[in-house]
């Protein structure tokens, strides 16, 4: 905090204030009013449309008791650690291959990034087809002779939410690889050239000296990647649609046809206060850290 | 919640909102094939009448999307003129109070004396029309490509066991036995009609229409289950996630021969230039000749502001009702008329048929409500039976007792 | 790679280096070719062929229906119009948003006051809510502000939920930038404002180009609000291609709902391709400082 001194006039010290004002009540209105007014419905009987006739914990109560939402909190579970751990590993390692001083660098990392500009329906339609054991690279295989080859996980139960991973990861490591970049670029040539006067390899550059010079961008990445993955929605829709069966749902999709399709008004807030809780597990803490770092910065 | 409404009343004063008069708002998600030349009929009709349609159509999942779209239409204050609904969430809307009676024109053109009550019945509010039907689609039919049954040697299945001869004869010739789409809602069409082959009639009502816990656990669900579950090995694995035109197309073009369907699938079939009896067979699927699951499109009325919108709904009531629109608009679809009272003439021997067998079981009482398509249970209820039915069908190591006790879990939802 | 002298193994592991960077773009590259290749082959090749094969004859029949004579629904006019209505709605709310963000991230920066920090913690929270919870509030409210399915209500809804990312990116910029540069303009007399305009926003650039290509993106390929917020006539692009790749007569034209993805696709793939470099560069400068 930057006290103020004494030649701050009084337009100038409320003046900023007044102009954030409209943003902040929007948020609060909107952001907050709503998160409460949905916390409000998931202890009502609220069926079609909105209600509000006290009904106490059952919509929770109903919520624990559905084998499908395990099942979605399950997918997330599964999708959120290989989606983050994946786009994580594949973004550094290009972008670390990046940085060597390649030829044709932009066209390269153009390349990598465009998938970020498609939408989910998009990238979801794309992958279906690829991933159709009777149309995509099933048939291509069957086609050049290996017939033994098959890959039915789109039309698997047990593995319908990897299919989900795989076209998640293509969407956004390219991503996390212009992050990355970004970071190298930003870290100070004259340690690393210090460090190789004194004959450390490569790797042991990277690992000692680059990486954890990378720290808040690996913390960004992590906070983007985390509100991607319990957001995915859009994807899963154009990809799987949930299924086979309800064996690649997520909290969001679940959310939605319970609300949505189902007139569960009451039991869709319910799950998306769930998701709100989540959420706020790992984003307050993240908050906390940064404004504290702030105050003592 | 109330001072903010009051605040934002006051925000919004300077925003006028103005609608287009006699612009008729309707939304459906007829956006294939046959259907599509359907509502494109109704269009034509109604601004002959002097009304401005305005088209609201969303694709996907059987109305998925488009229903989430009309709750938030609803909840912001502004429903569209007409939209597409159907069998008890009729009762569900007018329960929320946003529907308006159309009383005044079904009186005027007698719509009680046309409509068979099992019809006019879902139409009703508390005994006053809300809603137009504009068609009855029977569910349980199997369509089938006669040629590859002839080139399998194998004859038109009546009961469950010729079914299973037959579809071994062609799995044998190397012909795909079944087409199947597997979305949820396909999973449980199928579902249905076997149920009903399978169980009768009877145990179809105690099971889906009374939902009763017994009936849904019991010995013969698990029959019912079983036998279900038996068509798995007559269907390719990638049916996963097939709509269900593109599984009727693999009848029409000879992948393969049969499929479980409501009778929306003969437009496909029209549309494509086949001729029924000749180039594709519709059969009650087994065991189903004397009973009808029925299924009918409806659209309900939205409370209006604007006078002049509420002229343009009593005009599409009124059009919907016509018997030149529910001709017209029938023999695209591949379904009946909801009247009773026109002539079948037109229509071809499936059409015919089917329009005989309604009257027929309805006589009997076997004429009974398809719950896959939303016509007896309530959205919340069909929605969780619905999970149990596609999850035994995905699911290979569930056994048909255990998804038994899931229905009648599943049964209880509120 | 300092060293001038190139040994066989230094070569071995360009070459490696190469194949490596080679391997990763084709992964990329692939649902791409074949949404291209599948875009301008004949509908009876696609059925006859596979996936990958090169097209036989290149015929954009399939574009030119996906523009302007598909069929969604009862109107046969392709995606022409809800491209249209989509950049309609974009422009306005990527320019409100990135402004918005840009003041906000400047006073949560350069004039902190008792509380600010609390307010921001606020904001980005916003980051991170799951948009399905918004949807039946917000269609109230907009009934209320009598902005129900109008573009305009779309756009409302955009910079509401754009404006807590926007105002991410500009304060974690700005917070790079030094106080010192503020406090000389402070004694030269320069307001609030005045030193905004002068000193802070010539120095954006690199974050602008950023947050600009973000929200683009963004809102350009929303799905959810837009089947849900707009009606017929002002549904975006996104909805238009939904109701295209859902409306299948009995044959499936994988190669108009193909072409028809990419024209969904085209603008921000082109923003990508031609601002990409700025992009990076922007988040070079500072904006994914933790």
């Amino acid at each position: 905090m930057s006290t103020p001194t004494a030649h701050y006039g009084f337009a100038e010290r409320w003046l900023p204030r007044l102009v954030l004002a409209p943003s902040f009540l929007l948020s609060l209105i909107f952001l907050y009013g709503f998160i409460a007014w949905n916390g409000y419905l998931s202890f009502t009987t609220s069926r079609l449309l909105p209600s509000y006739e006290w009904a106490g914990l059952v919509q929770y109560a109903t919520l624990f008791d559905n084998e499908r939402w395990w099942v979605a909190v399950r997918n997330l579970g599964i999708f959120a650690v290989l989606f983050i751990g994946g786009s994580m590993a594949i973004g550094i390692t290009l972008a670390i291959l990046l940085d060597q001083k390649v030829r044709f660098e932009g066209a390269i990392r153009t390349l990598y990034l465009y998938p970020m500009a498609l939408s989910f329906v998009v990238t979801g339609t794309a992958w279906k087809w690829m991933l159709n054991p009777g149309l995509g690279l099933e048939k291509l295989m069957h086609d050049w002779g290996f017939t033994n080859f098959t890959f039915d996980w789109l039309v698997n139960s047990d593995m319908s939410i990897y299919t989900v991973v795989i076209a998640g990861l293509w969407q956004s490591s390219g991503f996390v690889m212009a992050l990355f970049l970004a970071g190298l670029r930003g870290v100070d040539d004259s340690i690393i050239k210090a460090a190789q006067i004194d004959g450390a390899s490569l790797p042991r550059i990277y690992w000692k000296i680059i990486l954890p010079a990378l720290r808040p961008v690996v913390f960004s990445t992590l906070m983007i990647l985390s509100h991607i993955a319990i957001k995915s929605f859009d994807l899963v829709m154009a990809l799987t649609g949930g299924g086979p069966g309800f064996s690649s749902d997520l909290p969001a999709t679940f959310m939605y046809s319970m609300a949505f399709t189902r007139g569960q008004t009451g039991l869709g807030a319910a799950s998306a206060m769930m998701m709100l809780a989540t959420v706020a597990a790992i984003v307050v803490p993240y908050l906390y850290s940064e404004l504290r770092k702030d105050n003592n910065g | 919640m109330r001072n903010l409404k009051l605040g934002l009343m006051a925000a919004s004063m300077g925003l006028a909102f103005s609608v287009h008069a006699a612009e008729v708002e309707v939304l459906h998600y007829w956006t294939s094939g046959g259907e599509a030349k359907a509502a494109a009929e109704l269009k034509k009709m109604m601004e002959a009448k002097g009304n401005k349609w305005k088209d609201f159509a969303v694709a996907g999942g059987g109305g998925e999307n488009a229903m989430t779209a009309l709750k938030t239409r609803v909840v912001s204050g502004n429903p569209p003129a007409a939209a597409q609904i159907k069998g008890p969430s009729i009762q569900e809307w007018g329960d929320e109070g946003v529907l308006t009676s159309i009383d005044g024109v079904a009186k005027k053109e007698g719509w009680d004396k046309v409509l068979p009550p099992v019809v006019s019945n879902v139409m009703k509010y508390k005994g006053q029309y809300v809603a137009a039907p504009v068609n009855v689609h029977r569910v349980n039919w199997l369509w089938i490509n006669p040629e590859l049954l002839k080139k399998a040697n194998a004859k038109v299945p009546n009961t469950w066991d010729e079914f299973f001869v037959t579809a071994a004869a062609l799995q044998k010739a190397g012909i795909q036995p079944l087409a199947y789409g597997g979305q949820p809602w396909q999973d449980s069409t199928v579902f249905e009609s076997v149920a009903l082959g399978v169980g009768g009639v009877d145990f179809y009502k105690k099971a889906f229409v009374q939902l009763d816990p017994a009936t849904m656990s019991g010995p013969t669900m698990i029959k019912v289950l079983e036998t279900y579950k038996k068509l798995k090995p007559f269907t390719d694995k990638n049916a996963s996630g097939r709509e269900w035109n593109l599984a009727t197309s693999m009848v029409i073009n000879g992948k393969a021969a049969m499929q479980f369907m409501g009778d929306w699938a003969k437009g496909e079939f029209l549309a494509a230039g086949k001729v029924p009896g000749k180039d594709f067979l519709c059969v009650a699927a087994p065991g189903t000749a004397n009973a009808y699951t029925f299924n009918i499109d409806s659209f309900a009325f939205f409370k209006l502001k604007d006078k002049d919108a509420v002229k343009g709904q009593m005009d599409l009531a009124s059009t919907l009702m016509s018997p030149e629109f529910q001709e017209v608009f029938n023999l695209n679809k591949g379904s009946i008329p909801a009247r009773t009272d026109l002539s079948m003439a037109k229509f071809d021997e499936c059409g015919k048929k089917s329009a005989e067998d309604f009257k027929a079981t309805s006589a009997k009482g076997s004429l009974v409500p398809s719950w896959a398509h939303g016509m007896a249970m309530h959205s919340s209820t069909q929605g969780a039976v619905y999970d149990v039915v596609t999850q035994f069908w995905n699911d290979d190591k569930m056994s048909a007792k255990d998804a038994a006790s899931k229905l009648a879990a599943a049964a209880k939802t509120k | 790679m300092a060293n001038a002298e190139r040994t066989s193994s230094e070569r071995f592991w360009r070459f490696a280096l190469y194949g490596a960077l080679l391997f990763a773009a084709a992964y990329y590259l692939l649902p791409l070719y074949v949404m291209v290749t599948t875009s301008v082959k004949g509908i009876e090749e696609i059925r006859a062929g596979n996936l990958i094969a090169m097209p036989t004859a290149i015929t954009f029949d399939a574009w030119s229906k996906a523009w302007s004579s598909a069929c969604t629904g009862v109107s046969c006019n392709g995606l022409s119009g809800y491209f249209w209505n989509s950049v309609r709605m974009v422009i306005p709310a990527v320019a409100i948003s990135t402004m918005l963000g840009a003041i906000n991230g400047y006073i949560l920066s350069k004039w902190r006051f008792p509380g600010s920090n609390l307010v921001f913690a606020m904001i980005l929270f916003g980051v991170f809510m799951p948009f399905q919870v918004l949807l039946l509030p917000m269609a109230q409210t907009l009934g209320w502000l009598g902005l129900a399915n109008t573009t305009t209500g779309l756009v409302f809804v955009h910079v509401v939920c754009g404006t807590a990312s926007t105002t991410l990116f500009f304060r974690n910029y700005y917070v790079g930038i030094p106080d010192e540069l503020i406090k000389a303009a402070r004694l030269d007399g320069a307001g609030f404002w005045r030193i905004f305009w002068r000193i802070i926003l010539p120095m954006s650039t690199p974050i602008i180009m950023v947050t600009l290509i973000w929200q683009f993106t963004q809102i350009w390929n929303d799905f959810l609000f837009g089947v849900v917020f707009a009606s017929g006539d002002a549904q975006p692009i996104t909805v238009g291609l939904n109701n295209l790749a859902n409306t299948s007569t009995s044959v499936k034209e994988y190669n108009v709902d193909m072409a028809a993805a990419l024209i969904a696709a085209l603008p921000t793939i082109l923003v990508y391709v031609f601002a990409g470099k700025y992009f990076v560069r922007g988040l070079t400068a500072g904006a994914v400082k933790g």
